[in-house]
């Protein structure tokens, strides 16, 4: 069964970042090696001498994806929702990311704010794909401002560490069973994707993991396929762990054997 | 008279913001405006009339996470 994001069908399970690879060309060879179908992208200052913009933009365009423009690097709500409008009507689409830092350190979701801008951009017609932590009281919030997808982080952005708090987000998942969530930041190493799709959540959002990498193609290579690995294994309903010993092999009538 | 343009404080005679992305050569579709915070969609820029202070952003597409 396909992922869904505000009635739009997707098959892979990867969102891939746009920053931080060592190329523009490395850059695209990932996306396409990731198949991912959905690609982040930002705003920042335009120069009036070197239009990096116009270029970047063009570079994405031939990668064929479906773009999440973020709000990276806003603080405050009014930040967020300007950026936000921006974004739409440059990347001529109703998606945002919507990111707002409370921590500087950290990178931890401002998530009062948060639930206040998702609020306004919903109701404005955004649909909305909000960074947020594992807290439920808040995802509630998100939902009842209008998003239709949660984005909860497993770790501090571009840290690498992987799920930190595997407990919380396997309750997230079980407390929103229909709403699609999606692992946002922290994500270093596939094992770290195949075990957020184990834990049953749809999709998982990255980018220092595969542009950080010494080849980065090869890694998005392996998060392709570690995606579907992981999907896969939640689908087929995992046995479950246990503290003893159980032999796989048969015992009865092994040579030697006595009752 | 003096605005803020992407943070910087520079002289400008345009009278207007699209004037302003103009004489930037700045093309149609390849930026996105806000004045002093506020997002101006592009069909405003025309009637939005720049005043001294005002602060612009002109932003465009950039890699992201």
């Amino acid at each position: 069964m396909s992922l869904t994001f505000y009635q739009s069908s997707f098959e892979s399970r990867l969102l891939l970042g746009s920053a931080l690879y060592p190329s523009p060309q490395i850059m695209l060879d990932s996306i396409r090696a990731s198949e991912t179908e959905i690609v982040t992208v930002s705003l920042r200052r335009e120069s009036s001498t070197d239009k990096s913009g116009e270029a970047f933009w063009n570079l994405i365009k031939q990668a064929n994806v479906r773009v999440l423009p973020n709000t990276a690097g806003c603080h405050t709500v009014k930040e967020a929702v300007t950026t936000a409008h921006m974004a739409r009507e440059l990347f001529d689409t109703p998606w945002i990311k919507l990111e707002l830092i409370g921590n500087d350190d950290t990178l931890h979701p401002a998530v009062i704010e948060l639930v206040e801008a998702a609020r306004i951009l919903a109701s404005d017609g955004f649909e909305v794909f909000p960074y947020t932590t594992d807290d439920l009281s808040i995802a509630d919030q998100l939902l009842n401002a209008g998003c239709e997808v949660l984005m909860p982080w497993g770790a501090p952005i571009g840290s690498g560490r992987g799920l930190n708090n595997v407990y919380s987000l396997r309750t997230m998942r079980a407390h929103f069973p229909d709403t699609p969530l999606v692992i946002d930041a922290g994500i270093g190493l596939p094992s770290h994707a195949v075990q957020a799709l184990e834990l049953g959540y749809d999709a998982v959002l990255l980018n220092t993991a595969v542009a950080k990498a010494g080849d980065p193609v090869k890694m998005a290579q392996a998060f392709a396929q570690a995606v579907v690995c992981g999907r896969n294994a939640y689908k087929s309903n995992p046995m479950i762990a246990r503290d003893l010993a159980s032999p796989s092999t048969p015992v009865t009538g092994m040579p030697f054997w006595n009752k | 008279m003096k605005i803020v343009l992407n943070g910087d404080t520079v002289e400008t005679a345009c009278n207007t913001l699209q004037e302003l992305l103009d004489s930037l050569s700045h093309e149609e579709g390849s930026v996105a405006t806000a004045v002093n915070k506020e997002f101006v969609p592009s069909n405003e820029r025309t009637s939005l009339k720049l005043k001294s202070g005002d602060l612009i952003e002109i932003i465009a597409p950039m890699s992201g996470g």
